[in-house]
């Protein structure tokens, strides 16, 4: 296990070394200056100019100023954003809970509806039930997330119905510490009444949109490996003894099962983390997908740069994770050089 | 007379296995009735693409100044000459739906193209040449990777410049590192079978080793991702043109119009839905076509 966990390790250097070259690159390939472009939309005057071209080192030849970013980055230092003047660093980390919590229960979500209905349509094959959930994870796989967040805002947020409200994390009348960033904590923490129920009738659209197309894979993948395995010997010797269907389902087969479905389920944060972008930005949720689009928009470059390298190295980690667990439970894969 | 008769034979032969093959292709795609529909879907969108100057009603772009917001037809107020209701602007929503098809099918077409080539060319440099140069390639590919495929194809407009043009090239490069891979791996599987050898031992060049020996005996698993990357790219350009970073209006393009309908999403449901509805149906096909293509094309599935 030790020989490899460090080959899947020294496996990730290059590829962090790639993705900083890209952050890296960002600014520099930019149409005009990068001074002017960290200056933002107020400018600078032609001598400060210069002299900030040589304080930020923008003078010396491109690989020595890598060399800078690369010691700045693993310092800890990922600049300064150009509108708010705070470290990225500092305002990654104080949006990232929010995305962090919307995520967690989109997955949460998918995996309560997905799992079992993917059993059940693999246990059911060829059956109506079969087809129509199979028919819905491919409508469900093949959504505009932008356009389904919409859609779940006039069916429930607007008149007639009204149920839930359309933007932020809580209603702004209640007032209380973040002291873990996460809403739905924080609000049981402060006691307040009501806060609770307010920040879970927030939660509730954001989730199923950005939960609906990792439901869509975790069912198609679920129903999948269930089949394959139901095929397997070992089930026809559980139904040959004559246990009952039960028990060959939810204890040979599903523990079975459960590792291709497992992967999928680590390896969608990417897929949660690009539906996250488009998730914050139409229900106004203070996350990191809405302040990339913002930091884009608002031409706040070194945000962008620090969100690149932070967002692609959080993937980078959730990927070894899901990689070491992998083989940690399936020891073919271990043993395979 | 004999040498003649032989020539033509060969020819011949080799066209019967090819009509069987696509015959047995059809026979397992035909019995997938979602396939079969996907297909057909596919088809009637281009030739709405098409010929959408002739089907649209109206101009995708002309304002009708007395009826903004007008509902579609069924709906109180909405009459036959709007049939899906008009835009805040009294544009007609249904002719923009029909030319926007034009675009999405263009930004399929074109990022699969880049994608498949560029895919394909590098797959099969890293799967012949290994060592140094494949690892360049996958590490670079696993580099892509490592961003959510949305914000890296944001990025790389923000460096470009928002239009359509710069879209398509984001996207373009979102989805390589899957047929760099597939490719490579394919290569890599066929490299060491006998008829490679055999090849090479009659003194094949390595141009004809890469593209005749070998690259038609990968196609199978190709095919199928650039059917699921062309749907990939719709819905990758239309999120862009949501965030206004892809097509600009008033491009009647289905992620551009949403964004515009975002506004009127209380007053007025059809500028929201029916852009949407397009996409999805699109997309929903395309996907639809992709399984049964996959299904059809991969011999384990079909002894089962």
């Amino acid at each position: 296990m030790f020989r490899f966990l460090v080959t899947r390790l020294a496996y990730l250097i290059p590829t962090f070394f790639g993705i900083t070259i890209l952050a890296f690159a960002f600014i520099r390939l930019l149409p005009g200056d990068p001074v002017t472009l960290l200056a933002g939309e107020r400018g600078v005057t032609p001598e400060r100019h210069a002299l900030l071209m040589i304080q930020f080192g923008f003078d010396k030849p491109a690989w020595q100023q890598y060399f800078y970013y690369i010691a700045d980055v693993l310092q800890g230092d990922l600049g300064k954003s150009v509108v708010t003047k705070q470290p990225v660093l500092q305002e990654f980390f104080t949006l990232f809970p929010a995305t962090l919590e919307l995520s967690f229960c989109a997955i949460v979500f998918a995996v309560v509806i997905g799992l079992p209905a993917g059993v059940v349509a693999a246990v059911k094959r060829g059956t109506w039930f079969d087809h129509t959930l199979m028919g819905v994870a491919l409508t469900g796989y093949s959504m505009p997330i932008f356009w389904w967040a919409l859609i779940l805002i006039i069916l429930f947020s607007t008149p007639p119905l009204s149920w839930t409200p359309v933007s932020g994390r809580i209603d702004i009348l209640y007032y209380f510490d973040h002291p873990t960033g996460f809403m739905l904590i924080d609000s049981l923490l402060s006691g307040e009444k009501g806060a609770f129920t307010s920040a879970l009738r927030h939660l509730i659209l954001p989730t199923i949109a950005l939960g609906t197309i990792p439901l869509a894979i975790i069912a198609r993948q679920t129903r999948s490996a269930m089949l394959e395995v139901l095929s397997e010997d070992y089930v026809r010797t559980a139904r040959a003894k004559g246990l009952p269907p039960w028990r060959i389902v939810g204890l040979h087969a599903l523990r079975n099962a459960l590792i291709p479905v497992i992967t999928v389920i680590g390896l969608s944060v990417g897929v949660l983390l690009a539906g996250a972008i488009l998730t914050e930005t139409i229900f106004a949720w203070p996350g990191i997908g809405k302040w990339m689009v913002d930091s884009i928009s608002r031409r706040d470059y070194p945000s962008v740069q620090g969100g690149l390298l932070l967002i692609a190295g959080i993937v980078m980690i959730v990927n070894l994770t899901v990689d070491l667990f992998y083989g940690l439970i399936n020891p073919r894969i271990r043993h395979r050089r | 007379m004999a040498s003649s008769d032989e020539a033509l034979k060969v020819p011949a032969a080799r066209r019967n296995v090819r009509a069987e093959r696509l015959q047995e292709f059809w026979h397992y795609f035909s019995e997938n009735n979602g396939a079969v529909a996907g297909l057909c879907i596919v088809g009637i969108l281009i030739l709405l693409a098409i010929f959408a100057d002739v089907v649209a009603p109206h101009s995708p772009i002309e304002q009708y100044r007395q009826n903004f917001l007008k509902p579609p037809v069924w709906m109180e107020g909405g009459s036959w000459e709007f049939v899906l209701g008009t835009d805040a602007v009294g544009r007609d929503i249904f002719s923009r739906l029909i030319h926007g098809a034009r675009y999405s099918l263009y930004v399929g077409t074109i990022v699969v193209t880049i994608a498949f080539t560029a895919g394909i060319s590098l797959g099969l440099v890293a799967g012949f040449f290994r060592g140094f140069v494949e690892t360049m390639i996958m590490r670079a590919m696993d580099v892509i990777l490592a961003f959510p495929s949305i914000l890296l194809a944001l990025v790389l407009v923000a460096l470009l410049g928002p239009s359509l043009t710069n879209a398509m090239i984001a996207v373009s490069v979102v989805v390589l590192p899957h047929f760099v891979r597939l490719t490579r791996a394919s290569v890599i599987s066929e490299s060491t079978r006998d008829y490679v050898t055999s090849a090479r031992v009659a003194g094949a060049g390595l141009p004809r080793l890469m593209f005749v020996t070998v690259l038609p005996n990968c196609m199978a698993p190709l095919i199928v991702q650039a059917t699921l990357s062309f749907s990939t790219a719709i819905l990758d350009a239309a999120a862009l043109g949501f965030l206004g970073q892809g097509a600009q209006p008033p491009t009647p393009e289905w992620g551009a119009m949403l964004a515009d309908a975002r506004e009127f999403i209380t007053r007025a449901w059809w500028v929201v839905t029916f852009p949407g509805l397009a996409i999805l149906i699109t997309v929903l096909a395309i996907n639809l076509f992709g399984d049964g293509l996959r299904d059809a094309l991969d011999p384990k599935m079909k002894r089962s």
